[in-house]
């Protein structure tokens, strides 16, 4: 494509020396924006007769659209600017476009990336490329017929992919005789749409594709409108760019060409980092400081959001591609419950609680919708009842991730907030979405950084926090000995605590049955109790039949390795329910509690505890020695 | 120490190229860098060499050589993977050779043949999964739908209806055991953007690309360069020396040259800036149907 602001038709400018007008091009920037209008708007003859009024279609392509014109054109044989650039050969033929087409063009000022998005209703989700990427919207409106159903869809979606400007491209003006009053009302029109859809900025231009009115240069037909031409909007509408936020790095690539260079290599989501900068690493929490910042192939003083480049770090940590380093005083959130809004791309339905894969940033993880709160009518954004998805539907659903991610709300940053989710079978990339906020309450709350910590907190008390987590069969004895155990630690000036399970389920978490799903929460909620504990300085034990070993696996993660120390408590279950001391044995053999340990709900002994108690075997005082020795070992 | 420059639509540009083939080297099995020697192939290894440093590139370099490139190509291709330490492999359709195949007379023939039988056979040989090509959108209608990553089904094809979406440039790599991915870091790039950038670089191309007198003759319209003798001029035609050079490169035959006085970038990118061609009007074989690209992608060519 040719890039000439002088041979532009109707354009007169003297052509500067050639070294001013490279180093103008070397230095011209990006708009990327995104061309939605319905079938009949004529879009594709708007952008290709823009095109070829600003002097950027080679000849022989137009002499090539000028053949095309008799043989296919839809103007009787007069020139059909569509023809530019439909480009597959089935929808040539059908005279439709069907996926997203992505253009280019330039002037000295400004390069464009075009992404001409398809017309008809039922390829909305073709829309959400291109949209993803766009820092302005440019939407057709025929002037005969002024917001439609259509128009109001493709502004939708702009709105909700973050698509913060919007011009609105009233064209075919020729057909209502350029009457002011009709352009002023469909333009009041276009502003309240975008208004109620929260888009901040919106313009509008009149234009005629077909009489090129207000295209490159000001139209006569059009005396009374006073803003710039297209070409000229474009080369000069501001978007913003997310400079000023805080530092994040998704790392893509650890690069590590011998044992001398240990590098992360990603793409700046947001902010700046220079050498000697704090940073974070989540999820996992790390801090380390920042050593070289490489770019290219040369190290830089500083970076910024949008640069490609390689950061080396202070300390040996564990850092993995899907990790974020980000600053650690306005670091993304960390969740793995979600709000949020999801297209739906794919022919087979989204069914909630289907399990697939999501990618956000460098970051893939399981992900299932576990609710679709409502559906959103494209048309009225009114909410409507849905129990599933097809494909260029929207809803607004709940997210649940096998895991904690780092992200930040779509809303403050798309590279972190936006997401696939692709099919595990089929391999398709079947919905996308925007991340809103994490649920649980666990995203917006940022890790507040304490002067006094956990070992401050610890050495007035001449001891160092651990987690003694007792667990076993009810009836074993893990009451009995924790008890022993906490009071020979009293006894030796340890300050502790004891959560047991039961009398934790008549406080805290007496909302909890003992479905799995509960059995879930209620561990999770213990485990972050005690490290709560630990953070107060406390020897923490908890006894509690805790079952399953991922959620042990939970605690022992959450708590850190080294710190929880697993206590199994361990008796045959016939032994345990010849004790039966609270009677709760013979009330499950007689179906009176359903999914009771050992009977109706199964127990996944532990593969490796840091001790293993046979309460069969060993006294409870016997028991209780064994963990105070390892505890002070 | 550099200094960080402002977003330029050129330093956008390169953040995103280099992005992409580093998620093609984080996410696929056995990635390779398709080298054409041309502008576009040297602007790839360019970033490439960035993309990683300061490791060597992970992946090695292909050229499918089709036996018909000028002798400069072949020239400029020894020495820069001599220079960079990328793994070269070059990939040449025997069959093909023993058949021989003649790309003055059938020139289709000859591209299916040597060009893309013989990619498809090199990428099933050699099991890569994912092929990263400096193709552009902007280069032909056909290809303004293409994605970044581009899947292409069993014996390489490209299914216009089966291509995913790629919201905020999240790429899907997972593949079905006889899919392949094709991969163009260079997609949103335009030949300006190219030429802009090899001269902001510093980056070396073939010298076919600069004007100075070479042998010519006039064959079917179209201005050779007579690289070999292969090639019998016929009653009529006769050598003339010329002020030529190429838009672009390929097999000697199937290229034909500009007359032209740019011998150095500043004019190359003038001359561009005035001319009125799009660069593939320099391609022989692409001056069939007005269609013919998209027919090509179907049965695999790049």
């Amino acid at each position: 494509m040719k890039a000439t602001s002088d041979n532009r038709a109707g354009v007169v400018a003297p052509v500067p020396a050639l070294a001013a007008r490279l180093a103008a091009l070397e230095s011209r920037d990006t708009l990327r924006f995104a061309m939605c209008g319905s079938v009949d708007d004529g879009k594709s003859t708007l952008l290709g007769r823009l095109l070829a009024e600003a002097g950027m279609v080679p000849d022989d392509r137009l002499a090539q659209m000028l053949r095309d014109s008799r043989k296919h054109g839809t103007c009787g044989g007069a020139p059909d600017y569509a023809l530019l650039l439909d480009g597959l050969e089935a929808e040539r033929e059908q005279g439709i476009t069907i996926d997203v087409a992505w253009r280019y063009f330039g002037t000295d000022k400004r390069a464009f990336i075009v992404a001409d998005c398809p017309g008809h209703a039922q390829y909305t989700r073709n829309m959400a490329s291109g949209a993803s990427s766009a820092e302005l919207g440019v939407v057709l409106v025929d002037a005969r017929a002024g917001v439609q159903t259509q128009t109001r869809r493709h502004a939708a979606i702009l709105a909700m992919f973050g698509v913060r400007r919007v011009l609105f491209a009233v064209n075919k003006l020729d057909l209502i005789d350029y009457n002011h009053a009709r352009y002023h009302a469909i333009e009041q029109e276009c502003v309240d749409l975008a208004h109620d859809l929260g888009i901040e900025h919106a313009d509008a231009i009149p234009v005629s594709a077909i009489n090129a009115d207000n295209l490159v240069a000001r139209s006569p037909n059009t005396p009374w409108y006073g803003g710039k031409p297209l070409l000229e909007y474009l080369e000069t509408v501001q978007v913003e760019r997310h400079a000023d936020a805080a530092f994040a790095l998704p790392v893509q690539w650890v690069n590590r060409p011998d044992h001398s260079f240990r590098g992360y290599a990603g793409t700046i989501a947001g902010g700046r980092v220079a050498p000697g900068n704090e940073v974070v690493v989540l999820p996992a929490g790390r801090l380390s400081r920042v050593v070289r910042v490489v770019g290219g192939d040369a190290d830089l003083d500083v970076a910024e959001a949008g640069q490609a480049i390689t950061l080396t770090l202070a300390d040996q940590i564990d850092v993995a591609r899907g990790d974020v380093i980000a600053d650690p005083v306005l670091p993304p959130d960390i969740a793995a419950q979600f709000a949020c809004h999801l297209l739906w791309l794919d022919d087979a339905a989204l069914l909630p609680g289907r399990r697939y894969l999501m990618k956000l940033a460098t970051q893939t993880i399981g992900a299932q919708v576990t609710e679709i709160k409502h559906r959103i009518d494209p048309d009225t954004q009114a909410h409507l009842a849905a129990t599933r998805l097809v494909a260029n539907e929207i809803g607004y659903c709940n997210l649940s991730l096998d895991a904690d991610i780092a992200y930040r709300p779509y809303s403050e940053d798309r590279r972190l907030g936006g997401f696939v989710l692709l099919d595990r079978e089929t391999n398709a990339t079947v919905g996308c979405g925007t991340l809103d906020f994490g649920l649980r309450r666990d995203s917006n709350v940022h890790w507040q950084q304490l002067d006094v910590d956990r070992v401050a907190r610890a050495r007035i008390k001449g001891q160092i926090p651990r987690c003694l987590w007792f667990t076993g069969l009810s009836g074993a004895g893990k009451s009995t000995i924790a008890n022993l155990v906490e009071r020979r630690l009293v006894a030796d000036g340890f300050h502790t605590i004891l959560l047991d399970g039961d009398n934790v389920r008549h406080g805290l978490n007496r909302d909890l049955g003992f479905t799995d799903a509960d059995r879930v929460e209620n561990i999770r909620r213990v485990a972050e109790v005690a490290k709560l504990m630990m953070d107060a300085g406390l020897v923490v034990l908890v006894s509690f039949i805790s079952p399953f070993r991922a959620e042990r696996r939970l605690a022992r993660d959450l708590i850190g390795d080294g710190e929880f120390m697993e206590v199994f408590v361990d008796a045959p279950l016939e032994v345990c329910e010849g004790r039966d001391v609270k009677g709760l044995y013979a009330k499950a053999r007689a179906g009176k509690i359903a999914n009771f340990t050992g009977i109706g709900s199964p127990y996944e002994p532990p593969e490796s505890p840091e001790i293993h108690l046979h309460s069969d075997r060993e006294s409870a005082a016997d028991s209780a020695t064994r963990v105070v020795k390892l505890l002070v070992s | 120490m550099g200094v960080t420059r402002l977003h330029t639509h050129l330093d956008r540009l390169e953040a995103e190229s280099i992005r992409i083939m580093r998620e093609t080297v984080a996410e696929c099995r056995k990635p390779v860098l398709l080298y054409s020697i041309g502008k576009d192939s040297s602007v790839l290894l360019h970033l490439l060499l960035k993309a990683f440093y300061p490791a060597r590139p992970p992946l090695p370099m292909l050229h499918v050589n089709t036996t018909w490139k000028f002798r400069e190509m072949i020239e400029f291709r020894d020495r820069v993977a001599a220079e960079t330490g990328v793994d070269l492999i070059e990939y040449i359709n025997r069959e093909g050779v023993r058949q021989g195949t003649d790309p003055v007379n059938h020139a289709s023939r000859h591209t299916e043949i040597m060009k893309t039988q013989a990619l498809r056979q090199a990428l099933a040989q050699y099991q890569f999964d994912a092929a990263i090509g400096g193709a552009r959108r902007d280069e032909d209608p056909a290809r303004a739908k293409e994605r970044v990553f581009s899947l292409r089904g069993a014996g390489q094809r490209w299914e216009p209806r089966k291509q995913r979406p790629e919201p905020w440039g999240l790429f899907n790599t997972r593949l079905a055991h006889d899919e392949t991915l094709r991969v163009f870091p260079l997609s949103d790039w335009t030949e300006l953007d190219v030429w802009l950038y090899i001269r902001r670089e510093g980056i070396e191309v073939v010298p076919l690309y600069f004007a100075k007198e070479r042998p010519t003759f006039v064959r079917n319209g179209a201005l050779l360069v007579r690289d070999d003798e292969r090639v019998p001029l016929e009653p009529g035609e006769k050598l003339i020396p010329k002020r030529v050079r190429f838009r672009t490169l390929g097999c000697w035959p199937l290229t034909a040259a500009v007359e032209s006085e740019a011998a150095d970038l500043d004019a190359i990118i003038a001359e561009m800036l005035d001319t009125r061609q799009s660069e593939r009007a320099g391609r022989i074989i692409d001056l069939d149907p007005s269609d013919s690209m998209e027919r090509k992608k179907r049965e695999g060519y790049f």
